[in-house]
């Protein structure tokens, strides 16, 4: 163990976060204040899912820590050797053995099971601060269930570019309730949203929010009857692994146009590969790197990719 | 104030608080499902389960409204020293804490306003016996149907009925307890 209290944080801002996350569980997708405290890492490094993960946080518990779907990228790295060195927790790259996964912006494709915690990292918890500036404004809709500006939205996407061309952060409403931000996941994910048997936590420690996804909440995508949603990826195979329905990153290759396609998540396409199976440009699992991990030169990683389209400009920002 | 208000609270607390957090976690999140959790030994008429509920959730910025036997000498003692919460009428509480009968009447308690329905007050309910079936509950966190024995169904439904806004309930009932957030649907079998 170290000199610091178990899992970094104090007592009373620990039941601080947890009586905002029991109401956020009581109230799914309803956003709950919380004074978030400045945490040894910049905002947009994930500084809410870490007081998050640090009030849920058990000595028996199992930490897997991904960003982008990857468990080897600094911001991912970095956050799983804080919880070792502060709560001396055990760690793990495998989705099926953790029992907290904190996440920055990717559901793992392996299903979750009943007695796992997601985590999520969530730079605007508020789906309609794009679309309108003020708290006071974005809250009073919310009290009046007002949605119809992110309709709008959605509609003005389909007048543009002729399909809903908003590829993460796709807005959600929960429960029949709440418009919700599910975070800049890609639409891909959304689905994996509703009806999921872990929990669901979302952190924002920059702008103050924690809110919730109880099991099995009806979470649907917001659409139009003529334009249904449809989770999108990349009309590719992985490269290293060969899964046909997994997330994909694209990696460019050479200066020449060359380019291969993987999967975000590396815990599912290293198990693939163990499990012998073999993509386009995949090699034996002993012999190769574990995965191409797409940083930019500040550490942080690129925002969801493997789909270029229409992902508006606005919304690249950290998470929180 | 007695030696005895000085004992009872937890022994490691930054573990056992956030044991005992998980478990009211799994209970709110799954409303029907019974969890075990140990560690506080309160002074009667309180629970295990209620001891442990007000070290983990509750202090001094949390006002907690004490109902019949449980507002006593010994627990506002045991209260005072271990927990701090200021102790307030059943209208200004963010925890209350008694059996069903004596937190009557529940339209007391705060149940939010429409902006800020998490402003609501958390209802820590003793009750004689804890089982797996009576009420039907669905909503949020069941994937098809639980069921737990409840006080009544008709306070439940009315809480239901006034979604987002209401009251949450914690159900303790010795080392046990059980779940009902404001968004479960209640109907009696």
């Amino acid at each position: 163990m170290s000199d610091y209290n178990f899992a970094y944080l104090d007592e009373q801002t620990k039941r601080m976060i947890r009586r905002a996350i029991l109401k956020g569980i009581a109230v799914p997708g309803y956003q709950v204040p919380f004074a978030s405290r400045e945490m040894p890492m910049p905002y947009g490094w994930g500084t809410g899912g870490v007081q998050v993960t640090a009030a849920c946080l058990v000595p028996e518990d199992r930490l897997k820590v991904i960003d982008q779907g990857a468990d080897d990228t600094t911001n991912a790295v970095s956050i799983r050797k804080f919880f070792q060195r502060t709560a001396g927790v055990a760690v793990t790259e495998a989705t099926t053995e953790a029992t907290i996964i904190q996440t920055r912006h990717r559901i793992p494709e392996t299903p979750l099971t009943e007695g796992q915690i997601l985590v999520y990292q969530v730079p605007i918890p508020e789906p309609l601060r794009f679309l309108e500036p003020r708290e006071t404004e974005t809250r009073k809709m919310h009290e009046l269930e007002e949605y119809g500006l992110m309709h709008v939205k959605l509609y003005e996407d389909i007048a543009r570019h002729g399909q809903i061309a908003t590829a993460y952060a796709y807005p959600v409403k929960v429960e029949g309730r709440y418009v919700m931000d599910p975070s800049p996941i890609p639409r891909f994910d959304n689905p994996k949203l509703s009806g999921n048997c872990a929990i669901q936590l979302f952190g924002a420690g920059r702008e103050q929010r924690i809110y919730a996804l109880p099991p099995f909440t009806k979470v649907v995508s917001l659409d139009f009857d003529d334009h249904p949603f449809h989770a999108s990826k990349a009309p590719h195979d992985c490269d290293l692994c060969g899964a046909k329905h997994s997330y994909l990153d694209e990696v460019i290759t050479d200066d020449a146009g060359g380019r291969m396609f993987v999967c975000s998540d590396t815990d599912f396409c290293s198990g693939r590969r163990t499990a012998g199976h073999i993509g386009r440009l995949g090699t034996d699992p002993a012999h190769s790197r574990p995965h191409p991990s797409p940083t930019n030169a500040e550490g942080g990683s690129l925002p969801p990719r493997g789909e270029r389209m229409g992902v508006g400009a606005h919304r690249q920002v950290g998470s929180a | 104030m007695t030696a005895a208000s000085l004992t009872g609270g937890f022994t490691a607390a930054p573990q056992q608080s956030a044991q005992a957090f998980r478990a009211i976690l799994e209970a709110m999140a799954r409303p029907g499902t019974i969890h075990l959790v140990a560690g506080a030994s309160p002074p009667p008429p309180l629970s295990v389960a209620a001891g442990v509920a007000l070290l983990t959730l509750a202090d001094a910025t949390t006002p907690l409204h004490l109902a019949g036997a449980a507002d006593c000498a010994e627990v506002r003692n045991w209260i005072a020293f271990h927990i701090g919460a200021p102790l307030v009428a059943a209208g200004a509480a963010d925890f209350a804490l008694g059996t069903w009968d004596a937190l009557q009447p529940v339209t007391d308690f705060r149940i939010g306003t429409p902006d800020y329905p998490d402003r609501s007050a958390t209802l820590i309910v003793e009750v004689d016996r804890l089982a797996a079936h009576g009420a039907c509950l669905t909503g949020p966190g069941i994937e098809t149907v639980s069921w737990l024995s409840l006080p009544e169904t008709t306070a439940f439904r009315a809480n239901r009925a006034q979604f987002p806004l209401g009251f949450d309930c914690l159900f303790t009932c010795g080392a046990r307890f059980a779940g009902l957030p404001r968004s479960t649907r209640v109907e009696a079998i």
